[in-house]
């Protein structure tokens, strides 16, 4: 397996799918991390809000190719599908937060983690039995062409799930480093009383939080949906613990780190199968996340996060 | 002392608890338009509680709270700060990881009109050139001092009419307590009414007209701060004046 390293092909490829599974592991910790920030909570059933994010694409996409309007407009389509998911995963998101979470706000912090993986087992029942647990096979509108480059090809699609993810986070950083609503975030992750007397509806501000998590985890679930074809009600459950072992790696409530967090796993998954049989893929995550909590709990940028007045 | 300026904030009997403790046992104490009024106390004794439960952040579980004449006990926090009413916070509570000119804007956070808000940024920094110079800077990197101010504009930023200011003096070297002083002097004079909350009973008495003693919750003494001042129990517990 070695001999793998040496040849570049196959490492340029294997870069390559790191990028890919790097920019959707990075897209679903942002949710975790993002929450955290503010609530000091984990929300474990942040994996199951991806995978209705997967599941309200998929529909739409369903419902186009029924229509037969998917030939004409194919960029259109998965556009709009991505829209559809971003609100199912949003309202779900925020009906979590009001639901299961805000009653519990004052409570010891193990209520919230109870709910948070009582919620997420409900609401993978809740959609096995919407598809009577059988694997839904997501509909193939861009097809699988290649970009010859020299020695590497890539897949549009690579290319499409890289930039897009890329856009999305930058898009995130602008937002919460300019807007308004973004200040606010951060000044609520950084003291919540004193939002509170600077006039910042707090309660506000944590269901956008938890929207705006949700709505990205909704574009990985689309970009999976697209990229490995076949999805079920399980499919957030590995995901989402790599995303939280993402999180943890960049450093929890940090949201850079869990962006850097995402690409190094994604990467530490991708390289390491030239090491060794792609079974142990999980095996790296996992190890990994095993040890940052030994050596180096506070993750990669962890500093910057524990520098709390 | 009369005053012929109407009541701005009224608190009636209030009882708030701090977990089970009975933190406020029926306080009730009037801050009149244009006034400075200094509410003094040792550790504990619940001033902090007070200015906390006018501002929304804890509830009362009795009594009533009135601003320009309307009821706002049971108001939520962001609600008060829109009617009026900024708190400057004990320990000074600013956003560390924020720069100085972003905390400023989210003292702004309930205004909607920014060109105004531009303007008194800008009244901010003429206020203390300090914090000009460090706009950029993120704000846990200043010094003590620096921070104070920054609350203190931070909370002006919302225009309030009601200033609540909670401790400004503590942990600060005397020569900045001056600073400070002179600024909430100033800031009363261009119009705003002020709470000010202090353990440094000898500065609070210096700029306010009229003073509230309160001791485990309750209210003991109310007068104007020369009579205060005069007062036996408050000469020795918070002037440090020894009575024969």
């Amino acid at each position: 397996m070695i001999s793998n390293l040496l040849n570049p092909e196959i490492l340029i490829d294997q870069v390559i799918n790191g990028l890919t599974i790097g920019g959707i592991y990075a897209l679903i910790a942002l949710g975790y991390t993002l929450v955290y920030g503010i609530l000091f909570m984990i929300n474990f059933a942040h994996g199951e809000i991806f995978m209705f994010g997967s599941f309200g694409g998929f529909w739409a996409l369903t419902y186009f190719v029924n229509r037969g309007i998917t030939g004409n407009h194919p960029i259109l389509c998965v556009a709009v599908a991505f829209l559809v998911a971003m609100v199912v995963s949003s309202v779900l998101g925020a009906l979590l937060e009001r639901i299961a979470y805000r009653p519990l706000r004052t409570a010891p912090r193990l209520a919230p983690l109870i709910s948070a993986i009582g919620a997420s087992i409900f609401l993978q029942n809740v959609m096995m039995l919407i598809i009577k647990a059988r694997m839904q096979v997501y509909p193939d509108i861009i097809p699988e062409e290649f970009l010859e480059m020299g020695p590497v090809s890539i897949s549009y699609f690579q290319i499409f799930i890289i930039s897009g993810s890329v856009l999305l986070m930058v898009g995130l950083y602008l937002f919460i480093q300019k807007t308004k609503v973004g200040k606010a975030m951060r000044a609520v992750a950084e003291d919540r009383e004193a939002a509170l007397l600077m006039g910042i509806d707090v309660d506000r501000i944590i269901l956008i939080t938890f929207v705006i998590g949700s709505a990205l985890a909704a574009a990985a679930g689309v970009m999976v949906g697209m990229y490995y074809s076949q999805i079920n009600h399980m499919m957030g459950f590995i995901p989402g613990i790599k995303a939280f072992t993402a999180a943890v790696l960049g450093g929890i409530g940090n949201v850079v780190g869990a962006m850097l967090g995402g690409y190094f796993l994604g990467m530490a998954e991708a390289l390491g199968v030239l090491f060794m049989p792609a079974e142990y893929k999980d095996v790296i995550a996992f190890s990994l996340l095993v040890l940052v909590l030994i050596f180096r709990p506070r993750g990669i940028l962890g500093e910057v996060v524990s520098e709390r007045a | 002392m009369t005053n012929q300026e109407p009541t701005l904030l009224r608190v009636q009997d209030i009882h708030a608890y701090y977990g089970n403790i009975h933190a406020l046992k029926g306080v009730s104490l009037e801050v009149n338009e244009k006034e400075i009024v200094a509410l003094i106390g040792s550790n504990g004794a619940g001033k902090s509680t007070l200015l906390n439960t006018v501002s929304g952040i804890l509830r009362s579980k009795q009594g009533s709270i009135y601003f320009e004449g309307s009821r706002i006990d049971q108001l939520s926090a962001h609600k008060i700060v829109d009617l009026g009413i900024s708190q400057v916070p004990e320990g000074r509570k600013i956003f560390s990881r924020l720069s100085v000119i972003e905390n400023l804007e989210m003292g702004a956070f309930v205004r909607k009109d920014r060109g105004e808000v531009a303007k008194d940024m800008e009244a901010a920094f003429e206020l203390f050139p300090r914090l000009r110079e460090r706009r950029q800077q993120v704000a846990g990197t200043l010094s003590g001092g620096e921070q104070q101010m920054l609350a203190i504009a931070r909370a002006l930023m919302a225009r309030p009419h009601l200033l609540l200011l909670d401790e400004p003096s503590m942990g600060l070297a005397p020569v900045l307590v001056e600073t400070i002083f002179e600024t909430i002097e100033r800031i009363s004079n261009e119009g705003t009414t002020i709470l000010l909350v202090e353990q440094n009973a000898l500065m609070a008495f210096q700029i306010a007209t009229r003073g509230y003693v309160i001791q485990t919750g309750s209210i003991a003494l109310e007068d104007s701060t020369e009579n205060l001042s005069e007062n036996e129990m408050v000469q020795k517990l918070y002037l440090g004046i020894e009575v024969e």
